[in-house]
């Protein structure tokens, strides 16, 4: 096997920077969506609640061809952002990170409720006899100890992210350098002839990528709970 | 003045509570577990609202569900000390001290940082987190944290039950200290009689939902509805009396309650302290001739006020010296001494027997309390 060449590292240098910036895009949304599944009552939560979920159970290339349907140049969404705002999200990187940002909310949702859940109701109904309104209990007590839920649902989020196919190469095609993605670039490999060392190589380098993401998550979150005394 | 009258109802349980206190001055929501103590806390801390009914402090409004008045929680400055302390555990001691404090919105400030930290012993807690203390450390700083806010209202919700026994020591002395050193009215909620008498200078008690009784703690002592939640053994009459004289070698005291004088085991007591005594009915001799001889320290001659027979027998009333006891006997001692109202008797009890039934009172009685209402007549 050769050494590291130039298609994977800028393979690997697309994936990273899609997955950090879907993560980026997605957490505060999450976030709020995590609050609103734990804490509100509000009418048509349930159907809510499976609307989230849903990129978890579909296929990812029909989320990809939804994304391509409202997001793309002719899409309700997709126009509207080109003439406002100049933003291409079809066959550009940043397309790549929004279909990654959707495949992997739930992920992230998922991790932040469980934090959340898992708050004693009664720290919150300490801080409101000691003077904190709503917004000031939410960023005082709930955020730094939904922490852990946070730290680990972004790091899954993001190490999913990496290896995001199905949407990403329905959503905003295979172009080498603009979406090309470890998977993608690994799928291409495939379907090139004399591409096999090369596809070892970056599947390797998804296994390991995937491996130190997941433990990065799991340390994090036990440094942080330790903090927190749990 | 503390005044609720509330009215709550869920499947399983209803309140319907109705009574005014004066404040400052110790509460005590006495009852057994399941009568409705933390249900009215919750209420008048803002966490629960009542279906009907109002909840006044002072002059203030703070729940009147036909005026449509519901003043938020976080505006109430009613401080609140949970069964379990609810210290954030993200926090440092120091900044769990410090959150309320920020936020307190007293125009004034009734206590400030150093005077928590020494009335609690704080000082060596501050760099801690909440996991790294004791059930009663964390009780304390829970203390700490309520007061720093500055609160015009304490409510303390069976603060020692998290604690375990043998470190209620480590709190009890703590609550006495505040009661007697800071103008802030208390509500305190507690199953355990000892920590009322204690504590407390007006009591309500409560049973499924309602109360019971209402007033200071010597006249509620002598009700008969007591005994059902107390038990027949800690049945007594609470006399608060002032230290005369102090004889430190027998370890005896002389008390003046009422118009009276009594002998008392009492320690480390000067003359002039405040003393609340509970003299145990069932400790308590009764005579109808002066009797000789006997080593008791404490013959009163006095009337009998009512008389009252139960499973347990009969418990007698006597007044003595402007003094009222009562005296547990059993039903053939009724019937041999033939005890009806209005009748002179002596009234017997040991200095000894009244060893670990004495509990300090601030020296100074805190300001305007006023005599407590008898029940069902509104002050």
């Amino acid at each position: 096997m050769t050494s590291v060449g130039p298609a994977e590292l800028e393979a690997l240098r697309l994936s990273l920077a899609v997955a950090a910036r879907s993560v980026a895009f997605s957490l505060p949304l999450a976030v709020l969506v995590a609050w609103l599944l734990t804490r509100a009552r509000f009418p048509g939560r349930t159907l809510f609640d499976a609307f989230v979920h849903l990129p978890l159970v579909l296929p990812p290339v029909a989320v990809g061809y939804v994304l391509l349907v409202v997001f793309g140049a002719r899409g309700a969404l997709g126009g509207w952002l080109r003439n406002h705002f100049g933003i291409e999200l079809a066959f550009t990187t940043a397309g790549a990170a929004l279909a990654t940002a959707v495949m992997t909310f739930p992920l992230m949702v998922r991790a932040m409720r469980l934090s959340l859940e898992n708050i004693d109701r009664g720290l919150e109904d300490a801080a409101r006899t000691l003077g904190a309104g709503p917004l000031d209990r939410f960023a005082s007590i709930t955020l730094p100890l939904m922490l852990p839920g946070i730290l680990a649902g972004a790091v899954t989020a993001f190490a999913a992210g990496l290896g995001e196919f199905g949407a990403v190469i329905t959503f905003t095609s295979n172009i080498p350098g603009v979406t090309r993605t470890l998977p993608l670039a690994l799928y291409t490999a495939m379907q090139s002839p004399g591409g096999d060392a090369l596809a070892l190589r970056l599947a390797l380098l998804s296994f390991g990528l995937g491996l130190s993401g997941l433990l990065a998550a799991e340390l994090l979150v036990r440094r942080v709970r330790r903090r927190l005394g749990r | 003045m503390l005044q609720v009258a509330v009215s709550v109802r869920r499947s399983g349980f209803a309140l319907d509570a109705d009574f005014a206190a004066p404040t400052p001055g110790v509460i005590a929501l006495f009852g057994r577990s399941g009568s409705g103590k933390t249900t009215l806390v919750n209420i008048i801390s803002g966490l629960l609202a009542p279906d009907s009914g109002s909840v006044r402090l002072g002059e203030d409004i703070l729940t009147d569900t036909q005026a449509g008045i519901a003043v938020p929680v976080e505006r109430r400055r009613i401080g609140y000390v949970f069964q379990d302390p609810r210290l954030f555990p993200h926090l440092s001691v120091s900044a769990n001290l410090h959150y309320g404090r920020r936020r307190a919105r007293a125009a004034t400030t009734l206590i400030d940082f150093d005077e928590v930290l020494a009335l609690l012993a704080l000082e060596p807690l501050l760099a801690r987190r909440p996991h790294q203390l004791s059930g009663g450390e964390r009780q304390r700083v829970a203390l700490g944290r309520a007061l720093l806010a500055q609160p015009r209202l304490l409510l303390l919700d069976e603060p020692l039950a998290s604690v375990d026994v043998a470190r209620r020591e480590e709190v009890l002395p703590y609550l006495e200290a505040l009661r007697d050193r800071l103008a802030i009215p208390m509500v305190y909620v507690s199953h355990q009689f000892e920590e009322v008498l204690q504590l407390a200078t007006h009591m309500v008690l409560l049973e499924a939902g309602k109360v019971l009784a209402q007033g200071s703690v010597n006249a509620l002592s002598l009700r008969p509805e007591l005994q059902g939640i107390v038990g027949p053994d800690l049945v007594g009459a609470v006399l608060d009396g002032s230290v005369t004289r102090v004889d430190a070698v027998s370890g005896s005291a002389e008390l003046a309650v009422g118009s009276g004088t009594l002998q008392v085991s009492l320690r480390d007591a000067a003359v002039g302290d405040r003393v609340r005594l509970q003299v145990l009915a069932r400790d308590v001799i009764l005579a109808v001739q002066p009797v000789q001889g006997l080593s008791v320290r404490n013959a009163l001659p006095g009337t009998v006020a009512a008389v009252s027979t139960d499973d347990f027998g009969a418990l007698v009333t006597m007044n003595v010296g402007g003094a009222t006891v009562l005296a547990r006997i059993t039903a053939g001692a009724l019937q041999a001494l033939r005890l009806r109202p209005g009748d002179a008797a002596w009234t017997l009890f040991k200095a000894v027997s009244t060893r670990g039934h004495t509990f300090r009172l601030p020296r100074a009685q805190p300001a305007a309390v006023p005599p407590a209402p008898e029940p069902g007549r509104g002050p």
